[in-house]
Parts: structure tokens; C-alpha cells; sequence
């Protein structure tokens, strides 16, 4: 059995962490995202910070089925996060997922939910900045990166510096996309569109993303959203490029550099 | 004397006009719901200062950012010429500034002139962009018909406002040394001083006169012109842009509008608030979202009246840039030709409008048998990825997602229509909490994780 602690355990024990690890769905039950969470609460154990996960009382946020337009459904979940999140009185959480971030930022104080959550890739930067987390860039040197915004992590919420900080730490020879930042390309999974087919058009969006990933040659694409993981993976799985590029969230470059 | 009664009676006239239009535009985007929109009025001062007045967001693209300065900031001194003109006209004098400020008003004038000038070449290239250059985003489909005549016109009304200008300005530098008296000396204008020899020298006396009358009134009938031509066209964005930066959401922008209502509902069910005893449980169920002008907000309404089909959203727009059918600024264009065909019909006072024969035709009791499901498709609705480039994009702060939100919001909740695709997530956030219906515990991840 592994050692990561939920907040029932916690509080049985009578004790209390210092962050919440807001999983979400993706993180949870992904098998491409799980490898994600293991990534960062690896960081987090080997950077000493204690953390406990909500496990089976944590809900989907509601922010696709809020987004596909189905405000009841996106209430009930809500209200059921906020009234458990309240019972544990979380104060502070961290989520790999630009999604769940945004809705428990932005949406779930208007429901009675007030927390303070970062994006994991903020975190990532603080605890570098503070010099809690040591970078060991060697395995990247020299390697082509690039970076691709979330929109939900970006543009809704204005979070552009922080991963690319933590990207420079690995040392690697960072690009820029033509569209990035306040420009950036969506991956086409926003708005609950990962749970249907596409409507009819010339391509996927994801596929016009990876088109231009492709065209700056990198090695590996640095993302920070598990549905734009999954995303730019079929994109380049369509353009058969699998074996030339590889999609990573920022949590495991820094795992793989540290070699943990 | 006869020219100062032919100049009140066309300006109170075309006044007039254009009042009664910008009244009902008002009154159209009053058909959208009430909604507070308040606080922090210095953030939304500055707001206005930057984005509308400075124009902060357009300089985002600094070509067509830079030309379109030089017709706004020309668009802006011109006043003062025109404040003149009204004046002069009102009162029979000529050049009224001209003694009064001297030297200033050379310079002012003059300005003007450079201003005038650059407006002039930056009207050209844009013609030129639209119609030969064809930039993508302006010859999208939905650009196809009045849009694009629209668009033309208002450069050629811009054009030939300048050549009033012009013609105006050039017989009256040589009128100055042909007859002092009644034409006051303007000192050296920087355009028209030589501009006005170069085209006039030679002419009578008689036909200078003509000339400069003709421009001072062409000058005139143009603005008129375009202030009644505003309440039919894009080019309305030159007023309402103002106030549409002033009122524009201070939330976050990852934050869509909360529905009391629901959550309300939601809660009594959960049994986290007590059961309102005063709740009348046979109230007709209250429509979700909106599938009408009258069922979005003011605000809603007051966007798709300042948009001026620019089209920066689509071209940022994912969905559209891969084939898709929805376009940000259709929707805008779709809720502003819906608001306009309410308001005709209430105007029209046509009895087969009414939902109740027995009440008034007004917004609340009115009926066509269409909605903006007649303009808008699902396909356009649910093509949307929420990613925000059209909000992120809009150079006067429109919001197409928030309108496209509460259509979703209506097709789902309210028609129980929408992608099949969907009802499996519903259902499964609905019963396991997840957005997925799989098996494994939610921190099965965990369960071999050695920390």
C-alpha cells in the first residue's frame, strides 16, 4: 500500500497538512494524468512539504458540466465539494488541473467557498524561487523544449510566468509557439468539448496545434493541463510523430531531471 | 441670412432624426434583462481611459492599430472645425475662431490639416485591405452582403468628408487675399495654404465663393449624414464603445455568471438551507439560460451594438481557424440584426405580435414565432472550447462567450437538447462524482505509491 494520506485519515490522526492536493478527475482516473499526480506528490514528498488528498470525497469541480450548460449538475457537485471542503476547513490547494483551479478560484466563493489554490506549476516556481526545490537540469541540457499555454491556466487566468520559470531551471533550450501567451492556441478540449465529438470543420484543433509545435523541431511539448496532455497526444499519435516528440507536464521534467 | 434658416432647419432636422434612432437603439438594448452593473467606478473610469479613449487593446496589431489612430485622432480635432461650423452657421459670421484665437488657431487648423491628411491615406490603404488585399478576417462569410457595403460606405462618407474639408479650406486661403474683409486671415495653413493656390489660383471671384460654400456645406451634410447613418451601421462602435469598456465585467474572467436560482434549489434539495415556506410550488418553471434578445442581459445587448465586425475574436477563435462554423462575431452580428428585428416589430404595432391579445405589444408580451435559435445554430453553440481568445481578443471589451454560454445554458437546460455526447458526463458527475463512469477508486494512483 502507498503512503499518501487522505484528509479522513488526516483528521482521524488529528492532524492537519499543510496543502490540500486537489486531484480532479483527470488526475484521478487518467491513466496518462495519473502518471502526472504520482509526479507531483513525488515532488511534494521529496521537497517535505506534508500534503493529504480528499480521495473518495472529492467530486468532479462541475466546470465541464458548467461549461456544457447543464448548471444543475454543475451546482450539485459544487455545492457537495464546498460543504466537505468547509467541514475539513481547507484553507490552502494545489491542482495540477487549470480547470478544477479556475472553478475553485474563480466560481465556488459565489457558492460560500473560499479557498486559496494555486496551480501546481505556481507552486513549482515558489518552492524553486525559495530554494526549497533544486533543479538538477543536466538531463535537459541543450534539449529542444517548448510550451504550450493552457487557456484556463493562461488566458483566463493570466498565469504565463510561473512555468515558464520552472522550465528554465531545466536548463533546456526553451521555444516559444508563434502563438503562445495571451495568444496561445487552445488544444480544443475547453468547454466540455473533451466529452464529445468534434462539430464538422477542416481539423481538429488539437491537430492544428501540434502542426505548430511540430514546426519548431523541439524534442518535447511542456504542458500543464491534463486535457491538453491527452489532447496534443492524439495529435501527434495523428501525425505519427510519437517517436519524435514527447508531450510532458512540467511536474515530470522535473522529476525526470532529479532523477527521483 | 437665407443660409443661416437653411442651416438651423437641416441641423435641427437631421438632429432630430438621429435622436428618435438612438432612442430606440436604446430601447433595443433594453430588451435585454436588467442586470446591476456597479462598483468600483475609478476602475472603470480607467478602463474607459485606456481601452476605449487610448485604445490600449488595438495596439495588440500595430498596423491597422496605427492607421486607425490617425482617422480617430483626426475624427477628434475635426470637432473644433466643426464646432466652428456649427457656430458660423448658427450665426452668419465666418471663421468665428479665427480673430478670436490668431495665431492658435492657425495651429490648430493646421493640425487638423496634417491630421486630415493622414486620415485620408489611412482611409486608402483600408479600402485597399478590404476589398484587394482581402484580410482574411474581414472577407469571412459572414462579412458577405451589407457588411462589407456597410464597411465601404463608411470609408467613401469618410473620403468625401476630407475632400470638404479640403475644398473648403483651399478656396478660402485664396478668397483670403482676393477679399480680406470677409474672409479672415487663417495665417498659413499647412495643407490647404498650398494645396488651395495650386488648385483655385485663376478662378473668379464668384466661382471661389461657390466653391469654398460647397465644401463648407458638404463638410456640413456629411456629418450629418453619419450621425444618422450610425444607428444603422458597425460604425456605431465610435460612441457605444465608451460605455460598453465603462460597463464591462471586473469579475475574473474565468468566472461565469453564478445562478442564484439553481443553487438555491440545488441546496434545498440537499438539505443545506430550509425549505422557503412562502415557495409557490405551482409557479410556472422559470426558463435557464437564454434563447432570446429578451432573455440576455442588457449588457449582452449593449456588446452587440458597440461590435463593429472587426473580426480579431474570429481570427483567434480555434474552432473557426479549424472549419467550424462558429464565428464570435457572427453571434454579436446575430444579436444585434434579432434585437433590431424586435424592435421594427414593436414599432410596426402589429397585433400578431402579441403573446396575450388582450394586453399591449411590448417586450414582455411579444411573439414572431422566431428567437436567436433562428439565427444561431447548435453547431455554431457547441463548437465553442470556452477558451476565451475572442474575449481576450475584442479591442472594446465585448464578451461573445457569455452569450454563448447562456444559449448552451437554454438548449441544454431548458430544450434538453444538445451533443448526446454529453449526457454520460452529466449523468456520471451526477451519480460517481466523476466525469468519467469507471470503477477504480479515485485514489487507486495512490495505492502503490511508495513516498
Amino acid at each position: 500500500m502507498g503512503n499518501v494520506k487522505t484528509m479522513a485519515e488526516m483528521a482521524a490522526e488529528g492532524q492537519k497538512p499543510e496543502i490540500v492536493f486537489w486531484v480532479g478527475c483527470a488526475g484521478s482516473f487518467d491513466a496518462r494524468a495519473q502518471k502526472v499526480t504520482r509526479a507531483f506528490a513525488k515532488i511534494l514528498s521529496e521537497v517535505g512539504i506534508s500534503f493529504a488528498i480528499l480521495g473518495s470525497e472529492e467530486s468532479c469541480t462541475g466546470d465541464p458540466a458548467r461549461r456544457a450548460g447543464n448548471e444543475f449538475v454543475f451546482q450539485m457537485t459544487a455545492l457537495q465539494n464546498i460543504e466537505m471542503l468547509n467541514m475539513y476547513q481547507v484553507k490552502k490547494m494545489v491542482t495540477a488541473c487549470p480547470h478544477c483551479f479556475n472553478t475553485i478560484k474563480n466560481e465556488y466563493p459565489a457558492l460560500g467557498g473560499t479557498y486559496e489554490i494555486v496551480h501546481h506549476t505556481q507552486l513549482l516556481q515558489e518552492l524553486i524561487n525559495e530554494g526549497k526545490l533544486k533543479v538538477d537540469g543536466g538531463a535537459f541540457k541543450g534539449k529542444k523544449i517548448t510550451y504550450h499555454d493552457s487557456c484556463f491556466l493562461g488566458r483566463v487566468n493570466g498565469v504565463y510566468n510561473a512555468p515558464r520559470e520552472v522550465l528554465t531551471s531545466l536548463d533546456a533550450d526553451l521555444h516559444e509557439l508563434k502563438r503562445s501567451k495571451t495568444k496561445g492556441l487552445c488544444c480544443g478540449a475547453g468547454g466540455a468539448q473533451m466529452f464529445k465529438e468534434d462539430e464538422p470543420g477542416d481539423k481538429r484543433i488539437n491537430v492544428e496545434r501540434i502542426e505548430e509545435i511540430l514546426d519548431t523541431d523541439a524534442e518535447i511539448v511542456a504542458a500543464n493541463c491534463p486535457f491538453c496532455i491527452t489532447m496534443l497526444g492524439d495529435g501527434i499519435k495523428a501525425k505519427e510523430k510519437q517517436d519524435n516528440v514527447m508531450v510532458y507536464d512540467i511536474s515530470e521534467l522535473i522529476v525526470q531531471s532529479n532523477n527521483w | 441670412m437665407i443660409q443661416q434658416i437653411l442651416f438651423i432647419a437641416v441641423f435641427l432636422g437631421a438632429s432630430l432624426y438621429a435622436i428618435k434612432n438612438f432612442s430606440k437603439i436604446r430601447r433595443n438594448i433594453l430588451l435585454g434583462r436588467e442586470k446591476v452593473i456597479e462598483g468600483d467606478v475609478p476602475q472603470r473610469f480607467k478602463n474607459m481611459a485606456l481601452v476605449a479613449f487610448g485604445q490600449k487593446k488595438m495596439f495588440k496589431n500595430m498596423i491597422p492599430a496605427v492607421l486607425h489612430l490617425f482617422i480617430y485622432v483626426a475624427f477628434l480635432f475635426t470637432q473644433i472645425e466643426l464646432i466652428e461650423i456649427i457656430l458660423d452657421g448658427a450665426t452668419g459670421k465666418h471663421r468665428i475662431f479665427a480673430a478670436m484665437l490668431g495665431g492658435l488657431y492657425t495651429f490648430i487648423i493646421s493640425f487638423i490639416e496634417i491630421l486630415s491628411v493622414l486620415a485620408f491615406v489611412a482611409t486608402v490603404i483600408f479600402l485597399w485591405r478590404r476589398n484587394l488585399l482581402k484580410v482574411p478576417r474581414l472577407v469571412k462569410s459572414e462579412m458577405t452582403g451589407w457588411p462589407t457595403l456597410d464597411a465601404n460606405l463608411i470609408l467613401f462618407f469618410e473620403i468625401i468628408l476630407l475632400i470638404g474639408i479640403f475644398t473648403m479650406n483651399g478656396a478660402d486661403t485664396v478668397l483670403q487675399s482676393i477679399d480680406p474683409v470677409h474672409y479672415p486671415d487663417t495665417g498659413s495653413l499647412a495643407v490647404s495654404s498650398w494645396l488651395g493656390p495650386m488648385l483655385f489660383d485663376g478662378f473668379s471671384q464668384s466661382t471661389l465663393v461657390m466653391i469654398e460654400r460647397s465644401g463648407w456645406w458638404l463638410h456640413l451634410a456629411m456629418v450629418l449624414l453619419f450621425l444618422n447613418y450610425l444607428p444603422f451601421s458597425k460604425h456605431l462602435h465610435i460612441m457605444l464603445a465608451f460605455p460598453n469598456v465603462y460597463y464591462s465585467s471586473l469579475k475574473p474572467r474565468g468566472e461565469m455568471e453564478n445562478m442564484p436560482s439553481i443553487m438555491n434549489e440545488v441546496k434545498s434539495m440537499m438539505g443545506l438551507t430550509e425549505e422557503d415556506p412562502n415557495t409557490d410550488m405551482s409557479a410556472e418553471l422559470p426558463e435557464f439560460g437564454a434563447n432570446d434578445v429578451m432573455g440576455l442581459h442588457w449588457k449582452n445587448v449593449l456588446d452587440a451594438y458597440s461590435c463593429t465586425e472587426c473580426g480579431r475574436c474570429t481570427d483567434a477563435c480555434p474552432a473557426n481557424a479549424t472549419g467550424k462554423k462558429l464565428s464570435p462575431r457572427k453571434i454579436m452580428m446575430d444579436v444585434r440584426d434579432r434585437a433590431e428585428e424586435i424592435g421594427n416589430h414593436l414599432d410596426a404595432k402589429n397585433e400578431n405580435h402579441k403573446k396575450d391579445t388582450s394586453l399591449a405589444l411590448t417586450a414582455g408580451n411579444f411573439q414572431d414565432g422566431k428567437n436567436l435559435f433562428s439565427y444561431i445554430t447548435d453547431e455554431e453553440l457547441f463548437a465553442c472550447t470556452t477558451c476565451n481568445a475572442c474575449v481576450e481578443e475584442c479591442p472594446v471589451t465585448i464578451d461573445p462567450l457569455d452569450i454563448i454560454m447562456q444559449l448552451r445554458r437554454y438548449r441544454i437546460l431548458t430544450d434538453a437538447a444538445g451533443p448526446a455526447e454529453w449526457l454520460p458526463m452529466f449523468t456520471s458527475i451526477e451519480n460517481s462524482g466523476s466525469v468519467w463512469q469507471v470503477p477504480d477508486a479515485r485514489d487507486a494512483w495512490a495505492k502503490d505509491l511508495e513516498l
